[in-house]
């Protein structure tokens, strides 16, 4: 803490604190007004959204919106609401979380306690494939994903996300390993302990912390993804992303904002409680790992 | 480079209790631990790298054709006019978005380092946005600076009857709303580098300037701020990355327009790729993307990877 401006308790050192609360409480304000502004258009009925008013409470809570947007909102042909795409979701990003990180956890571990001749350039190259616009891969991976008979599919969704995953979880754990005590690997060395048994009964139990990072990064990333999954799927393989956008995009007739808020709300919650739940610990893992290279 | 007493490549020099080390696959388990990872990127990384660059140096429309034409689509991309408005507004976008984000990253950084109350809170909201995605957001933004019933009928509320707030709709305006709505969303990421970074600070150098005397102002312009150039090297490869490869934001916001206002080149080559079925075009604005960001990115990561090499050196 380095309270510079604020250091003796004079007048001035008074405004000036005032005036540090005063921007940061305005700053408050303006990050959590979209989210307000999307919670209260979402429980407030259309006539009462087309009176005007964003900022109002709602007169009278109307749930239409999330009913709608939960059970009938149509996205094509098809009025099942979000749940569906929830679903589909849910399937892609579980695995799409598991697999990578677990990849990773071994990879990290051969590549910084375990290095060979190669091995940095081997973490270069896979690292380079961490910041490629994903666009350069597309058009190959769709004929790709044709050839097996898994295009506009989960499954091939699925192994894209699991795919392009792998050299952010793997640089996560190398980045976690690179700092583990190096006499204890040199010792566990020598005593013979198998490779595979240093790292099931030492090493993985202890990367927990980066472990939940590779998890959370995977976890949103995939969620959040639209150029994969609007790519990559067809109506029914549609991830929630793809059917928020569709529904926003193509509904005809009036605009039903509340609709499209209540939508817009329950496909963003599952990264956001994954965020109010572990975001501490992503950051920290963030902050020693990925930007400090 | 390599840290030698990391490695052990011959396990015969070790002594006694010898166990699976000493066969081929004990041997080599490191890189066999590697090589479907291995697999998987030369093929889905730098195999696909390959093939896309090649699409754009064939003949390709609807379908794939390999008659190789040289540099011709990419002639041909750069004489578009869609591609220069797409060009140009990474431009405008990528500076205005790295301009603003990191100067409120910053401001932000700066006053959360002044002990200040529930600072914890305030950073949880501060960051929030990174967690959501930019359809959910851009959803979100498309309904608040919407013309009709938006900001624009708010400030009419509060008696500015003549306020007129139609970005989204006008053709020269509303990449402005794309920079606002990405600023929003990313620049809490950028106060936690900058924070991360402050706290670093030996706070005995600061003491010392403050015994001289030396006003809060001029000990954070001359002192502080030059000492977070490595936190600004790292938020500006960020952003610029991520500017880059925006595409959702724009899908979501004003889905390219008004008509191609709002085209970047990710959205480019979606359009050509997909729909428009022009695969070389598609392939070669790829290539650009793929080659912009390889300038920024290659020697990004050639300085981290050396200066951490170096450090671990001593270890």
């Amino acid at each position: 803490m380095h309270d510079i401006v604020l250091g003796e308790r004079s007048t001035t050192d008074r405004i000036l604190r005032a005036l540090v609360y005063a921007i940061l409480i305005g700053f408050v304000l303006f990050y959590l007004a979209p989210l307000y502004v999307m919670v209260v258009t979402s429980v407030k009925s259309l006539e009462e959204i087309l009176a005007g008013g964003l900022l109002n409470l709602p007169k009278k809570l109307d749930f239409y919106g999330w009913d709608e947007a939960w059970n009938n909102a149509c996205v094509g042909t098809e009025c099942r609401g979000m749940a569906p795409f929830m679903i589909n979701s849910l399937i892609a990003s579980t695995l799409a979380t598991i697999i990578p990180t677990a990849i990773g956890a071994l990879n990290g571990y051969a590549l910084s306690l375990w290095r060979f001749k190669g091995s940095e350039l081997f973490f270069g190259m896979l690292l380079f494939g961490a910041f490629i616009p994903f666009q350069i891969v597309l058009l190959p991976m769709a004929s790709f994903l044709g050839w097996i008979g898994w295009s506009s599919s989960l499954t091939g969704l699925t192994f894209t996300y699991i795919v392009y995953g792998l050299p952010f979880t793997t640089l996560y754990f190398r980045n976690f390993f690179v700092s583990f005590p190096i006499d204890l690997v040199n010792a566990a060395k020598i005593d013979g302990i198998g490779y595979f048994r240093f790292f099931w009964r030492v090493a993985l139990p202890s990367s927990v912390p980066i472990m939940i990072v590779s998890v959370i990064w995977q976890f949103t990333n995939t969620w959040n993804d639209f150029l994969f999954a609007s790519t990559m799927t067809k109506l029914e393989s549609a991830t929630v992303m793809v059917a928020l956008n569709n529904f926003v995009e193509v509904a005809n007739g009036v605009k039903r904002y509340n609709v499209d808020m209540a939508a817009a709300i329950i496909a963003g919650l599952p990264t956001l409680v994954v965020y109010l739940v572990a975001g501490r610990y992503f950051l920290r893992g963030l902050m020693a790992g990925a930007v400090k290279g | 480079m390599a840290i030698t007493d990391n490695s052990i490549h011959v396990p015969t020099s070790q002594p006694r209790k010898l166990r699976k080390g000493t066969t081929w696959v004990g041997r080599n388990l490191p890189w066999l631990t590697l090589l479907p990872t291995g697999i998987l990127g030369a093929i889905f990384i730098y195999g696909f790298i390959v093939l896309t660059i090649y699409i754009s140096m064939s003949a390709s429309k609807l379908v794939p054709d390999y008659t190789f034409v040289g540099f011709e689509q990419w002639a041909k991309l750069w004489g578009m006019r869609r591609w220069g408005i797409a060009v140009n507004n990474l431009f405008v976008f990528s500076g205005l978005f790295i301009l603003f984000a990191t100067t409120i990253g910053l401001v932000l950084a700066i006053l959360l380092d002044q002990r200040i109350r529930h600072e914890g809170a305030i950073r949880t909201i501060i960051l929030y946005p990174m967690a959501l995605s930019f359809i959910v957001t851009g959803t979100a933004w498309k309904w608040i600076l919407n013309p009709g019933l938006g900001i624009e009928s708010l400030l009419h509320d509060w008696g500015f009857v003549e306020a007129q707030f139609d970005w989204l709709v006008r053709r020269d305006r509303a990449i402005y709303t794309v920079v606002l709505a990405a600023v929003w969303q990313s620049s809490g990421f950028i106060m936690a580098i900058f924070l991360a970074s402050l706290r670093g600070i030996d706070p005995s150098i600061m003491q010392s300037a403050m015994m001289d005397g030396a006003s809060s102002w001029r000990i954070y312009r001359r002192i502080i701020i030059p000492q977070l150039r490595p936190a600004f090297f790292t938020a500006v490869v960020i952003l610029l990355h991520m500017a880059i490869k925006s595409y959702d934001l724009v899908i979501a916001l004003t889905n390219g327009g008004p008509g191609t206002a709002t085209d970047l080149p990710s959205t480019f080559m979606y359009d050509y790729a997909f729909d428009r079925s022009r695969i070389a075009i598609g392939a070669a604005s790829a290539t650009m993307m793929l080659f912009t960001i390889a300038a920024i990115i290659v020697p990004y990561l050639y300085s981290e990877l050396r200066s951490h090499n170096r450090s671990r050196g001593h270890a």
